[in-house]
Parts: C-alpha cells; structure tokens; sequence
C-alpha cells in the first residue's frame, strides 16, 4: 500500500528522494518501527498458530461458510447504507450554514467512541420490540428483532461516522474554491457535487468506505446484544470466532486468519483501485 | 464493618493488589493480618460475597479477597500459578481438570443448579411449560450448545423428546437474561439462579425435565507449596462455612439447591 503510494507523492514534490525529508527526524524510525512490529507481530502470531493442516476443513464447515456468507452479506450491505446516508451528512456538516452544526457534528461522532455494546443497548431503545419505533414498526408488519436487518443497523450504527468522519475532512481540506467556480459557470449544485466536489474528495471518499467496511465486518459488541446469534441469520463470522472459542480453540484461529485475509484483501483492492483513479 | 466497604475491598483486590492494601488501611477492620483468596465462578458472587463478609466478621484479623470469573477461566489461572487458596467451580468438569493436574484437595459438592424458564414480567406468551416453548412464532433465546448452559439446554430437551426454534444462540446465559429483560425474546432458558438474581426483571416458570441436567459446584482447597499450617486450617474453616448451615442457607436463598 505504501509502496503504490510513494511514487505518486514524489511525482508531485520537487525535492530530491535520496535526501533526508525535512520534517522526519531519523529517530521518529525507531518508535515507528517499533509501532508497526506491535501491529503486525499479533498478525504473524495468529498465523503460527493456524493448524495448517486441517485448516482447509475448520473454515469450510458449514457454520464456517454460513459465518463467512453472512459477513460478507451484511458488511456490504452496512456500507452501501452508510453512503448513502453518511455522504449527504458529510457534506452538510461540511458545507452546510445552519446553527448548532458542531454540535451537531460531535453527536454524529458518538457512535465511534461508544463501546459497540452501550451502541447495541440504545439501538435497542430505539428498534427493540419495547423500544421507543419498536410498537410502530411492530404495527406495520417491520420486526428488527433477531432479524438479518438488525445486524445491518448494528454494524451501520457503527460504522457510518468513519465515513463521515473521513469525507468531512476531505471535503474541508479540499475546500470551495473549485466548487465556486463550476458554479460561476453555471453548473447547478447536483453537478458540481457530481463533476467537481466528489471527483476532488475521492481518495477520501474511498478510503472512508473501506474503514466503514472493515468496521462492519468486524462488528460484535452491538450485534450480539441487539442483534442476537444464530446460525445463517445474525451469526456473523466475529460471532463464529468467539463461540467457536469455547469449544474447538482451533476453529477460532482458523477463522480469525480468515477475517484477517478478508480485511487485508478488501483495503489492498480498495487502495489500488483508489490510487490508480 | 457494613457489607459497602467489604464489597469496595473485594473489587479491589481484582483489580491490583496494591489498591486492596490502600483501601483495607482504610477500613475499620483492625489490621487485616491472614489473607484467604477464595477464586470462585461468577454466579456465586452473592452468595460468596455474603459469606466472605460473614467470615470476616467471625475471624478477628482475617481478610477474604474474592476472584469471581467463569469457571473455564478461574481453572486455567490456577494452572498457570494464580495464588489462590480456595477454588469453587460451578461445574465438576472444572474442577476434576484441577484434580487431574494435582493442584488442589479433594473437592467436595456443596451446592446444585438447574435450568428454568425465564419470561418478561407478566408472562405475556404466557408460557407454562417447557411443551410451550415449540412454539416456531414464539421468540425463545437460549445459550448456544458450546457454552456449558446451552450443553445442559440440548441434554434436557433431547431428554424430552421435544424440539425447539430459538431465534437466537446466545453466548453466555447472561446474554440470554438480558433479551428477556428488555422484552426482546419472549422466553429464555437460563439457570434457577439467574432468575432469583435478575429479581423482578423476570419471572421464572420451572419445568419438571430440568432434573435431567443438574449442575454440581463442587468446592477445594488449592494445594499450597509452603506447608503453613494455620493458614490451611482457616482456609478449611472457609470451606466449611460454606457447607455449614449459614452457607447452606445463604445459597439456598440464591436459588441454589444442597448437593
């Protein structure tokens, strides 16, 4: 990822590579270095743990498959979700001149410091049978409870304010100025968004829905207590690793090396297709 | 010494046990000398609780520190050398891995637990037998089959012949108290303790199949390395206090039923 990305920001600066960038310190390698073994060292762990083996078997079960469809299912549904909710709520908070708009914009940011577990209790405040839309949507035939649906809720609960988080930043670095001259020129405020804003906010834009993907996909604390845990209907595969934990410690390696190569495979496909844009 | 402080100094000791020395100088307790840890599984925490303050209360000088985890867990810090010297499990599948590695006394059952039905104030699918819970529109919760609440759930309901449509496999029994208590599920199947404990958040509908699935918790000493025999003989006046009448009947208040 970083080595796509180093000749693109060397393209565009004029100093020469070989020197010593000027605002990298040679000691800031050692505490980087040190930071990214921590990282990775859990990663490289996990796989020496994997038995091998019958590694095939343990994430081909059918609970396995089942876990794996569902995520996969759920986390692509969460983030279409999330953009279509959380780009107009970006570029409002970004954009938009109204009063209480900070304030408005730390609440939208709640979700992302909320333990996922205190998330699953207020959305069940909100979407349980008891809750507070729960009697209306129970009158119009909707029931969340158990429901695919509601593991969908849990994990775009959580992972929206990273779209939002990322695409306003991109937005207010990028600034208006380009925006207002498509305007001067007549273009309606659907286009410039269309033709100008999105274009330039990109690399933001994707990078957001990767993180809110990987969020969904890694979603347990909400789903297991609004959501519930069963087989093919809201046991995703975090869920899997964590019952299969009790009772095959094998199984639950296996799977998490899965989930692990699933969320290296989307943000190494996203950031390509990102970069070559 | 009231039950407030007791129970701040039991934290504590989970927590560090540099914050348990600070906060027992603050205690009334004059100079807690002897140290008991008594490790025991979560759904004894009352109980313990209760007893571990009653003990303090009879022995002049002598600290109960409680560890109160699942019993899964509570077994493997013994085996990796946690300093505890009484262990209570709340199964014996726990307690005979302890047995097989040498690390503890014989243990002895001192208290039984069984499923019930657990339903939301009211009963409102007004369920009144385990036969009521096949129901496939009905929202019945109960723990996956991995977990030991869930294995006692297969054996009962094997036993009897029945089938069940849960929507949902939970991880833990507490998981499954609480989709009860915000209303969620309609039932739940989770232990008779549970339902004492969650008060009146739940109601309990006891069913006569349960019997096929009792849960023994048995009690030990942990075998000590320095042979100190005054600290062996209190840890031994714990164990008896548990067993003894007052334990007994502390437990039974809890749901618990004698061995």
């Amino acid at each position: 990822m970083t080595t796509t990305r180093a000749p693109a920001t060397s393209r565009r600066t004029t100093r020469d590579p070989a020197e010593v960038p000027a605002g990298l310190p040679r000691w800031a390698y050692v505490p980087a270095a040190a930071g990214g073994l921590f990282v990775l060292l859990p990663l490289v762990a996990l796989g020496t743990r994997v038995d091998w083996a019958g590694y095939w078997s343990l994430v081909t079960s059918e609970s396995s498959r089942a876990a794996l469809a569902l995520s996969l299912q759920t986390a692509t549904t969460s983030t279409l979700l999330c953009l279509i909710l959380g780009v107009p709520m970006a570029l409002v908070l970004a954009r938009g001149r109204f009063p209480g708009r900070d304030l408005l914009r730390s609440l939208v940011l709640v979700p992302l410091v909320l333990p996922p577990v205190v998330g699953g209790i207020a959305l069940l405040s909100a979407f349980g049978r008891r809750g507070l839309l729960g009697e209306s949507m129970e009158v119009l035939g909707l029931q969340v409870a158990f429901s695919t649906t509601a593991v969908v809720l849990a994990q775009s609960f959580v992972a929206l304010p990273f779209l939002v988080v990322s695409l306003e930043g991109a937005l207010r670095t990028a600034g208006e100025r380009y925006d207002v001259v498509a305007a001067s020129l007549g273009a309606s405020p659907t286009t410039v968004l269309r033709r100008v804003t999105l274009p330039l906010v990109w690399p933001g834009l994707v990078s957001g829905t990767v993180l809110a993907f990987a969020r969904a996909l890694g979603e347990f604390g909400a789903t297991i207590t609004f959501a519930g845990s069963l087989q093919g209907v809201t046991r995703t595969l975090p869920l899997e690793v964590y019952l299969q934990r009790e009772t095959d410690p094998d199984a639950a390696v296996a799977l998490s090396l899965l989930l692990v190569a699933v969320a290296v495979a989307v943000i190494g496909l996203t950031h390509r297709r990102g970069a070559s844009r | 010494m009231t039950a407030q402080p007791h129970r701040a100094r039991a934290t504590a000791a989970l927590l560090a046990a540099s914050a348990a020395v600070g906060l027992a100088g603050c205690s009334t307790d004059p100079g807690a000398e002897t140290t008991v840890t008594v490790f025991a599984a979560a759904s004894l925490t009352e109980a313990f609780e209760q007893i571990a303050h009653d003990f303090e209360t009879a022995h002049d000088g002598v600290d109960v520190r409680l560890s109160l985890a699942g019993s899964s867990d509570l077994v493997a810090q013994i085996q990796q050398g946690a300093p505890a010297d009484v262990v209570a499990s709340a199964d014996t599948a726990s307690m005979d891995r302890l047995v097989a590695d040498g690390l503890v006394g014989t243990p002895q059952d001192f208290a039984t637990n069984s499923l019930e039905i657990a339903v939301p104030p009211g009963n409102p699918a007004g369920i009144a037998s385990l036969e009521d819970l096949t129901d496939p529109d009905l929202h019945l919760v109960v723990c996956a089959p991995q977990v030991p609440c869930g294995a006692a759930t297969t054996a009962v309901v094997s036993d009897s012949g029945l089938t069940l449509h849960p929507v949902s496999e939970e991880q833990s029994v507490t998981d499954v108290l609480h989709k009860v208590v915000v209303g969620e599920a309609d039932a739940g199947i989770v232990y008779v303790t549970d339902v004492a404990r969650a008060g009146p958040g739940v109601e309990g509908v006891s069913f006569p199949q349960a019997g096929a699935a009792v849960n023994t918790y048995p009690i030990a000493a942990v075998t000590q390395t320095d042979a100190d025999t005054d600290h062996a003989a209190l840890v031994q006046q714990f164990i008896d206090a548990v067993q003894g009448p007052e334990g007994q009947r502390l437990l039974a208040d809890l749901g618990f039923v004698a061995p």
